[in-house]
């Protein structure tokens, strides 16, 4: 469960004060499909950032699972990270000299996870999200839907409650882009928490509840 | 993350950078093939002396006429004229001492050395019996000089492998005769091939005694006496008891020099083990050059793989293990470096024995030993300001550029 409350961020730009979030209050509940719309500039990526742990509020505390992580140290934060949220970006971010394998199995080697127990791991990722014959292969030998896909199962690797994606289509085309929508569907479907920003209208309808966001502040919040 | 991990993490990027690795390794390889070279060189140099030294043979007491005072001159050879000759009277007076197993006296000079039509130059030595086994030396056929009173000679002689190969080719030469000068001398014995020995070369005399080199030279005074003492403890009473000695026969005045082995070998152990010790540190200094280069190398890869950092930042990387990460990867380009340069090192030093076979070049061990250690150590510790740079790149900053 995430609950932000009186979330501000500002950031100093050529020396004028610039509010990213303006008085963010928000509660994701485990299991919620959240997508985030609105024009650039609106902050949503901001936001994606504070409840990824990856930025730190102004203002504000931030609640993950009942624990109040807005006061951590940075390798307090790396821990969380590990344990509780799984990234997927829009330009997939794969390490390019490692394998499909290599990159899904990254989070389980930076937290020490037994190599038996990490294979055994990929293995069932690789099979899960149809990457099994593409496991040997690197990144530049895969298709943009293939990489989006070895990011997907690497974020999921650690088996993370919260799935947070910055425009996890906007690098692709169309049919892929629905096809990588229906890979996050079904974590959802599962028991996961998906947050997710886009500025497509038709990706950002399919979430069972959808933010908008205007300068920094939440201008809608629909469900269903 | 696992110590295995991390290694595995450090070898991919190494490997994925090939030139990158490539050039790293050639620098520090460079560093440390100088370090090993020019150190095999003192080592060399320094063995070469040493064993030199040894070949004189042992508990050597070596008396020259004339006094220097300053130490490191050659008395007699530089002043030309020296205040009192040595004479047979003093070497036999040396019989007195106790410390002293035995002596020989020495005249040298260069003889013009005939045998029918064949001549050559030689170094001509007038000695005694006593010479073979004060300087190690060794017959490869017949005998050495006879004993006997010093005072009278006998026209015989012992040549060197090269002069009986010059002179009489595959003929016999042993029990012929050859001509020095205006005298005949019979040939009764060879000396085995030993090459070199401070400043002779033992293939390349004529060994006379010491009446006939006299009569030779027309000369009474000796050029050296070499005094082989009873025991190594006791190289310092004979010294002494040589110096007593001549004195006295000298009336009171210490118009002699008298060198130990040991000492001089001593200083120039010191001397040549500091002259390697410097040259070895002039050539550590392409070590730091090779360090500057990995911290550059570094600072650019920091740069160049900042996605990758704010990747591995928000996959849940703590900044230590990126440290780690960053050191490992540099403490593996400098072992490789390292080992590189061992390499290359001891085939240079292979390459110059094959030229110069007479010295022993060899890289001493704590060279093999402080040249890596000292590679690894300035790769790792030129890496903690780009090792830290990374570890504090901010995420969000890191990953949001393409």
């Amino acid at each position: 469960m995430i609950r932000l409350t009186g979330i501000e961020r500002t950031f100093t730009v050529g020396g004028e004060q610039v509010h990213a979030l303006r008085a963010v209050t928000l509660e994701i509940a485990q299991g919620e499909s959240l997508s985030i719309m609105g024009p650039s500039g609106s902050g949503k990526s901001t936001l994606l950032n504070i409840i990824g742990l990856l930025d730190r509020p102004n203002a504000g505390t931030y609640e993950l699972d009942r624990r109040d992580v807005t006061g951590l140290t940075d390798d307090e934060l790396a821990r969380v990270r590990r344990e509780k949220i799984g990234f997927v970006f829009q330009f997939f971010h794969l390490v390019p000299r490692l394998t499909a394998a290599q990159n899904i199995e990254l989070p389980m080697v930076l937290s020490g996870i037994d190599p038996a127990e990490r294979a055994r791991r990929v293995e069932q990722l690789l099979a899960e999200y149809g990457l099994t014959e593409r496991s040997g292969h690197r990144p530049d030998q895969l298709s943009g839907g293939q990489c989006q896909r070895v990011a997907i199962a690497r974020a999921m690797s650690m088996r993370p409650g919260v799935i947070l994606a910055d425009e996890p289509t906007g690098n692709l085309d169309r049919h892929t882009g629905q096809e990588v929508m229906g890979v996050l569907e079904r974590l959802h479907q599962n028991g996961g928490t998906v947050v997710v920003v886009t500025h497509d209208p038709e990706i950002g309808a399919r979430s069972h509840r959808r933010l908008r966001m205007i300068d920094g502040a939440v201008a809608s919040d629909e469900k269903g | 993350m696992r110590f295995a991990d991390l290694l595995g993490f450090a070898w991919q990027v190494v490997l994925g950078y090939r030139s990158r690795t490539l050039l790293i390794l050639l620098a520090m390889g460079i560093g440390v093939a100088a370090v090993v070279t020019v150190t095999s060189l003192g080592e060399g140099a320094r063995l070469y002396v040493v064993r030199q030294f040894g070949s004189l043979g042992a508990n050597l007491v070596i008396v020259l006429p004339g006094r220097s005072e300053t130490s490191g001159s050659m008395p007699g050879v530089l002043i030309g004229k020296t205040p009192r000759d040595l004479t047979i009277d003093d070497a036999l007076a040396l019989k007195r001492s106790h410390a002293i197993r035995r002596f020989a006296p020495l005249i040298v000079g260069a003889g013009d050395v005939r045998s029918g039509a064949r001549r050559r130059e030689t170094p001509v030595l007038g000695s005694t019996a006593e010479l073979m086994d004060i300087r190690s030396m060794e017959l490869a056929s017949g005998r050495f000089l006879p004993a006997g009173d010093p005072r009278h000679s006998q026209p015989v002689c012992v040549i060197g492998t090269k002069v009986a190969n010059e002179l009489f080719g595959t003929r016999q030469a042993l029990g012929d005769w050859i001509r020095i000068g205006d005298r005949r001398f019979r040939i009764i014995g060879i000396l085995a091939a030993q090459g070199e020995s401070l400043g002779f070369n033992t293939d390349e005399i004529v060994v006379v005694p010491l009446a006939a080199a006299q009569a030779l030279f027309n000369t009474e005074s000796l050029f050296r006496i070499l005094v082989e003492a009873k025991s190594r403890d006791q190289i310092l009473d004979a010294k002494a008891d040589v110096e007593e000695i001549i004195r006295l026969r000298h009336e009171g005045e210490k118009d002699i020099t008298v060198i130990t082995q040991d000492a001089v070998l001593a200083t120039f152990d010191r001397i040549l083990r500091a002259l390697t010790l410097t040259v070895g540190g002039i050539a550590a200094i392409s070590l730091a050059v090779a360090g500057i280069l990995i911290m550059n190398v570094m600072l650019i890869a920091v740069t160049q793989r900042k996605r990758e950092i704010g990747l591995l930042k928000a996959l849940g990387a703590t900044g230590r293990q990126i440290q780690m990460a960053f050191f490992t990867e540099a403490a593996l380009l400098a072992l490789g470096g390292a080992a590189v340069g061992v390499a290359a090192g001891e085939f240079g030093n292979s390459i110059i024995s094959q030229v110069y076979p007479a010295i022993p070049f060899e890289a001493p061990w704590w060279a093999l030993v402080a040249a890596p250690v000292t590679a690894i150590l300035t790769g790792i510790s030129f890496t903690v300001a780009p090792a830290r740079r990374a570890a504090m790149l901010d995420p969000v900053q890191a990953l949001s550029r393409r």
